[in-house]
């Protein structure tokens, strides 16, 4: 178990459920005292993560915990939110993201997002996967641009569904379908971070199951953070789990443990059904 | 169990139903060993009679016990304490029923030793050592109701003192056997029945662990120093000791 706050590797590699972890100790992201204002209210107090690379960590808590605003800090995206102030360190493989130099929009094309519902743009298929890779001048030729929107629809496990109707509305595919959409359109610009917010709460559990098997394989080639509602995908898909509670970060550590014997009597209170 | 309550009130209603079936279970299983005990004791076939009979009952609570635990599984997915409380209950259901068959032997051997003269005294050490194998499957169904590791911590180690028991009456049976021919048909019941008590004793500790587990999420170290020396004695030790 990481201690909090220290900001350092932990003293051994986490043993996961998956072996495949050879790259888990490397870390990704990492911040250092993420404190998070609204105007004068802090909202996030102190939190300290190590983010492992190709690694999914979940963040859970109740509503209000301070996880969306903790996952926001992540690619910048609290910036766009007027009154809202970030302090703290937050590097990405070594980088401060908030050193003057990075911009935020370079930034997000390398810490891409998915959200809680799911919001293709009114474009078609193609367009909606081809969109960031056109702004970020990816694709210098059509042909490549083709390849770039296969490669990121079959990566989303959705190429199959889609490959015949690919100037179709995105807006038209199901739910299910659009958040793969979605996904695809985040990964297009080969982002190596990729941060879920709730992205499975506006589904089905079948499609809910596909998105679950999908974070499975981006593992593969992708750090994934996602915050999520459901204790039981907490701890399906990651292998890394936080708790927040009340804009603390109350236990971080190996997925297998925070569900079967979490330190804290909070995060036991909560995964239990206890506290709200 | 736990003082604070689930916020769906019906998850409690799941968890302490599994629990009680549990305890039902504990409570006849502990009956079945004083009864076998006493049995084997007075001469009492009637008793044992009984306590054969009603081991059938164990095979229908085990199954209930383990429908009730895997439809909470289904439904509530436990996680945390929760989780590992059901897995206890299902692996101590499994232990009980184990108990009430060797009470079962227990009580068919003394059938055949009502019929055999007493070996007196060593008959009082089966009787000490059926005392204390049945207060240590109480305690270790209390240390798990109840939570409490500590008294968990003290079952296991008492059951060196089990085990000690044990060994002190393979050698006295052993003498009496080597003194007198016509003993070694009664010790050799009498010595598979303090055999099942010991069995039932290493259960209690079993228990025990499982409300270890129960209370910190491990499995405690092995606090017991191996005590049984009888796979490895041999006529010289007899002797010598």
């Amino acid at each position: 178990m990481q201690q909090l706050g220290d900001g350092g590797l932990p003293d051994t590699v986490p043993s996961s459920a998956d072996s495949d972890t050879s790259n888990q100790s490397k870390v990704k992201i990492l911040t250092e005292a993420v404190k998070v204002f609204y105007a004068d209210t802090e909202a996030l107090h102190s939190v300290s993560i190590d983010i492992f690379e190709r690694t999914v960590t979940a963040l859970i808590g109740p509503s209000g915990c301070g996880k969306s605003t903790f996952l926001r800090c992540l690619n910048r995206m609290n910036d766009t939110i007027e009154n809202c102030r970030v302090e703290g360190r937050i590097e990405l493989d070594g980088l401060d993201i908030f050193e003057r130099s990075v911009d935020p929009v370079q930034l997000r094309a390398r810490v891409g997002m998915v959200f809680q519902k799911p919001n293709p743009f009114p474009k078609s298929i193609y367009d909606n996967v081809a969109y960031g890779p056109r702004i970020h001048g990816l694709a210098s030729t059509r042909s490549q641009l083709d390849d770039i929107v296969e490669m990121s629809l079959r990566n989303s496990a959705l190429w199959d569904e889609v490959k015949d109707r690919l100037s179709a509305p995105g807006t038209g595919l199901s739910g299910g379908q659009q958040q793969r959409l979605c996904i695809a359109r985040a990964i297009a610009t080969q982002p190596e971070v990729l941060l879920m917010d709730e992205p499975c709460s506006a589904l089905d559990p079948i499609a809910t199951s596909q998105i679950e098997e999908l974070i499975g394989q981006l593992r593969r080639n992708f750090t994934v953070v996602i915050v999520t509602h459901s204790m039981q995908q907490a701890a399906r898909v990651s292998q890394r789990t936080a708790f927040f509670h009340l804009g603390n970060l109350v236990e971080f550590g190996d997925t297998d443990e925070v569900f079967t014997n979490p330190r804290d009597e909070r995060t036991e209170s909560y995964i239990t059904g206890r506290i709200g | 169990m736990n003082e604070d309550r689930h916020i769906d009130s019906a998850f409690d209603k799941d968890l302490d139903n599994v629990l009680a079936l549990l305890m039902t279970m504990g409570g006849l299983v502990e009956q079945a060993i004083r009864q076998s005990a006493l049995a084997l004791h007075e001469r009492n076939t009637e008793l044992a009679e009984i306590v054969i009979r009603n081991d059938r009952q164990f095979d229908g609570l085990l199954e209930e016990v383990n429908t009730a635990a895997v439809n909470l599984l289904a439904r509530r997915q436990p996680q945390a304490r929760d989780l590992r409380m059901v897995v206890s209950v299902i692996r101590i259901a499994q232990y009980l029923e184990r108990v009430g068959d060797y009470a079962k032997n227990i009580s068919k051997r003394s059938f055949t030793i009502s019929l055999m003269p007493p070996i007196t005294p060593s008959t009082g050490s089966v009787k000490r050592l059926a005392a204390a194998v049945q207060a240590s499957i109480k305690d270790s169904l209390d240390s798990f109701v109840q939570a409490d590791s500590e008294m968990a911590t003290d079952v296991i180690r008492r059951d060196i003192d089990i085990d000690q028991m044990y060994n002190s009456l393979f050698r006295e049976f052993l003498t009496h056997m080597m003194e007198n021919p016509k003993n070694i048909t009664p010790a050799m019941h009498l010595l598979f029945v303090a055999k099942n008590f010991e069995r039932i004793g290493d259960y209690a500790t079993a228990i025990g662990e499982q409300a270890v587990y129960l209370v910190t999420g491990s499995m405690p170290a092995d606090v017991r120093q191996r005590e049984d020396w009888t796979p490895y004695a041999q006529q010289t030790e007899v002797e010598g000791g």
